[in-house]
């Protein structure tokens, strides 16, 4: 075999594998794509809430793409509390009007930003931590009555989903 | 497996099968005339007897699955019809329930018996990784069967762990929605772990071939870790290890039987028979026990990797304790190449026999702290500071003690044979 061809077969190896490859890839990719939500997990992806029959004070919980939705009717000490917090003291720094569209509604992902756990809070008699909102159980993390992070191993603030104001009382999350 | 030379068989049936597939030759090389080390010690049993739990939970577990629906709104009134209408259904689930735990008894005594005796070493390196292989395939496949039943922990427990990968910087939040094919874990998880649940044990039943090969290729390590050096030193494999092997696992099933008859509940949680609720998380979310050293060695880092004296951060504690829990076993992989001494049984190692039986106890001990509550307390010191401890003593044994005892410990003369050992012991 001559230096010439056994260039040209290498090239006819490097080819042949590479092209096997990029087949395999094309294969690979619907097949796990198809693992990736699907239309039906999408569409239930809004969720419509009224608001007015929530009393001040109260919290309500709705499920929203099967994950739980803090909503907090804040009384206006609740509120004080909140934006009277210096930004440096927080892990996660982040300003309570930055956290809502009114300020007497909190909107909130109800899940702990650690490692999934819902925290207590929602119902009058739960624990609310030590800064008056919420408290996850499982690792002992607090959170205010903006739902930021204070103490505990929870890295974020409760997320907040996206929602707007369908009417002064009916919120559309998602 | 090739066509090689073949002693015609008696039976005319046998021959006419055997002499177009050698299955008969092939049964009678590798588990009747096998030479096999002379000096076996009980612990040699288990390898037989993963094998005896593995068929045991494929058998049962086909069956549970031919009354089983993986659906949010069915899986837990499927699993408490199997155990009060499907005739024998509490037991077939009892037996796969606690044989799952068995089967890691039988494999964790099993991984005991390959690092105490240095079965690991050359020339016997990729039959070792395949065992890890196994065991990881193993905990992947425990970790999917606890959700099937739809209970809390089921729930909660598979929350937790899929959350484990979101600590993947940049790419780890879609590796989660990818895993769980939604926003949390719900039905599209539970159909999927279930088609996972089938596949594979019958994964684990290649790589058991694979692994079972690479062991007749190299040929048994024994508890004096020399090798054999002729007939005289080794068995036929059939009577002498069938029966001794027969033996051990009818002791082994009858331990299997009293917990499935008389404990079958007693290492499981009450939780996981409450159905599962994403709107109520229990308050103390604890792994089957056989995961609860690695669930230590995850909690221990609580604490940020940064550039010191800056605010940077480049491990966060949740991505660092993922780390070391996947390290932590990643590790048996290279664990031929960080044990280079030429001398394998511990035995006649006697500084390796004691660092290591203080990593067995470390190990037992961190299965402990990884059972309590965060932050529980143990003498009046905080327990994930212990836990840490322990994590730090794993780490250190691996990748420090190991490489430097192989340079410096000189241990004790070997024998010269089998042979002589065994006659020596006879003699007394």
């Amino acid at each position: 075999m001559t230096a010439d061809s056994k260039n040209r077969r290498d090239f006819l190896h490097l080819t042949g594998a590479a092209f096997g490859a990029v087949g395999i890839a094309c294969f690979a990719a619907p097949v796990i794509n198809s693992l990736n939500p699907a239309k039906d997990t999408l569409a239930l992806a809004t969720t419509e809430v009224d608001l007015s029959t929530i009393p001040v004070g109260e919290s309500k919980t709705v499920m929203w793409r099967g994950k739980p939705v803090f909503i907090k009717h804040r009384t206006t000490e609740q509120i004080e509390e909140a934006r009277s917090v210096e930004l440096a003291e927080l892990p996660d720094k982040e300003e309570d009007k930055d956290r809502v569209k009114k300020e007497q509604w909190l909107v909130t992902i109800g899940i702990c930003t650690h490692l999934g756990c819902v925290p207590t809070g929602q119902k009058t008699s739960d624990a609310h931590g030590e800064f008056g909102g919420w408290f996850c159980p499982c690792h002992g993390s607090h959170y205010d009555t903006s739902g930021r992070i204070r103490k505990g191993p929870a890295p974020k603030n409760l997320a907040v989903p996206p929602y707007e104001f369908v009417s002064d009382t009916v919120i559309k999350i998602g | 497996m090739g066509s090689s030379e073949r002693t015609p068989f008696e039976n005319p049936v046998v021959e006419w099968v055997d002499s177009r597939l050698p299955v008969f030759t092939m049964m009678q090389k590798e588990y009747g005339v096998f030479p096999t080390p002379k000096n076996f010690n009980y612990f040699w049993n288990f390898g037989a007897i993963a094998m005896i739990m593995l068929i045991t939970m494929i058998v049962t577990g086909i069956v549970l699955a031919m009354h089983y629906t993986a659906d949010v709104n069915l899986s837990f009134d499927k699993v408490e019809r199997i155990m009060r209408d499907v005739n024998g259904g509490w037991l077939l689930r009892y037996m796969h329930s606690n044989g799952a735990s068995f089967f890691f008894v039988a494999v964790y005594i099993h991984i005991f018996r390959g690092m105490y005796y240095g079965s690991y070493k050359q020339p016997r390196e990729i039959l070792w990784i395949l065992g890890v292989v196994i065991f990881l395939l193993m905990m992947a496949t425990a970790f999917i069967g606890y959700v099937l039943p739809w209970g809390q922990m089921s729930l909660w427990g598979a929350t937790v762990i899929t959350n484990l990968f979101s600590a993947i910087p940049l790419v780890g939040d879609s590796i989660v929605t990818l895993l769980w094919g939604g926003f949390s874990v719900d039905n599209p998880t539970l159909t999927r772990f279930f088609a996972l649940h089938y596949l594979l044990p019958f994964v684990i039943f290649a790589v058991v071939f694979l692994h079972v090969w690479a062991l007749h290729v190299t040929g048994s390590n024994n508890p004096l870790g020399i090798d054999t050096k002729g007939p005289q030193d080794t068995l036929p494999f059939h009577p002498y290890y069938t029966m001794k092997d027969t033996f051990g696992t009818l002791v082994f099933l009858i331990f299997y039987a009293y917990m499935v008859f008389f404990a079958p509940n007693m290492l499981g949680h009450p939780d996981n028979y409450i159905p599962a609720n994403p709107l109520v998380t229990p308050a103390h979310i604890v792994p089957e026990w056989y995961f609860l050293p690695f669930y230590a060695i995850l909690r221990a880092i609580t604490f940020d990797i940064g550039i010191p004296f800056t605010d940077i951060t480049i491990i966060s504690a949740k991505l660092g304790g993922v780390i070391a829990m996947f390290g932590s076993i990643l590790l048996w992989f290279v664990l031929p190449w960080l044990d280079t001494h030429p001398i394998r049984s511990a035995r006649f190692r006697p500084l390796f026999k004691t660092f290591f039986l203080i990593l067995v106890v470390n190990f037992i001990f961190l299965g402990y702290v990884g059972s309590q509550s965060a932050d529980a307390k143990l003498f009046g010191l905080p327990l994930s500071l212990l836990g840490l401890a322990g994590t730090a003593y794993y780490f250190a044994f691996f990748i420090v003690l190991l490489p430097w005892l192989s340079k410096n410990e000189k241990g004790r003369e070997l024998p010269t044979s089998i042979h002589e050992a065994v006659l020596e012991q006879k003699k007394g």
